[in-house]
């Protein structure tokens, strides 16, 4: 299990191949869910140029540790690597990359989308935006997942 | 007692002058601390607490040396 908050720019995709190389047995999972945020240049019918996300360091790296735990409990799992973007991101950076291993598809597909929704409804990250005028506004609340 | 305390996204904006450190009652709670440090003022109804860095309501205890965080909804991921 991992978490990482980091300022710098990631490749979702470089992360999953890295972390599964470094932590998985080759042989054991047979089920590799992920799923990866893409910051979008429009919302709420308005261009967005640019956006800042800011987080509570610590709290945010602990309750994403602790929903990765309930996870492990909750399903039967190889491994999870949660990584989130902070600070300055433009459109089209990767935002969030949740990725999740297991033996069969039932668990890794659940608990990734569980984790996902976690993530959204609780953990401590508030985005702001720059729309195309220049002017800045804080995101509200997520849309709804399900 | 003393705590701190934080506030995150469009709260620290809405409260740049409310102080870190705050000096409240033996029996205060989360409220309390609210209403100390923005000056009494009625707290909206979407926003969220956390009583060293985990999620609390607004009745729960602080005691000395705590650290209490207010913020609004979170919009990650």
């Amino acid at each position: 299990m991992n978490v990482l908050i980091t300022k710098q720019p990631f490749d979702p995709w470089q992360q999953v191949q890295a972390y599964q190389s470094e932590k998985l047995s080759a042989g054991q999972y047979g089920a590799t869910a992920v799923f990866v945020g893409t910051m979008r240049d429009f919302n709420e019918g308005d261009d967005v140029n640019a956006m800042t996300l800011e987080h509570y360091p610590g709290m945010t790296e602990s309750y994403l540790e602790k929903i990765s735990a309930q996870a492990k409990d909750k399903w039967s799992l190889l491994d999870s690597l949660i990584v989130h973007r902070v600070g300055p991101l433009q459109p089209n950076d990767p935002i969030v990359l949740v990725a999740v291993w297991s033996a069969h598809r039932k668990d890794a597909f659940e608990a990734s989308r569980w984790l996902m929704e976690e993530l959204k409804s609780n953990a401590p990250f508030w985005k702001k935006e720059t729309l195309k005028d220049g002017d800045t506004r804080w995101v509200e609340k997520n849309t709804e997942g399900y | 007692m003393k705590i701190q305390v934080r506030f995150f996204a469009r709260l620290r904006e809405d409260y740049p002058d409310a102080p870190s450190e705050l000096e409240l009652a033996a029996d205060a709670c989360v409220r309390d601390a609210w209403l100390a440090a923005t000056g009494n003022v009625q707290p909206p109804a979407n926003v969220l607490c956390a009583l060293n860095m985990e999620y609390v309501d607004w009745n729960h205890a602080v005691a000395d040396g705590d650290e209490v965080a207010f913020f609004p909804p979170v919009t990650g991921g």
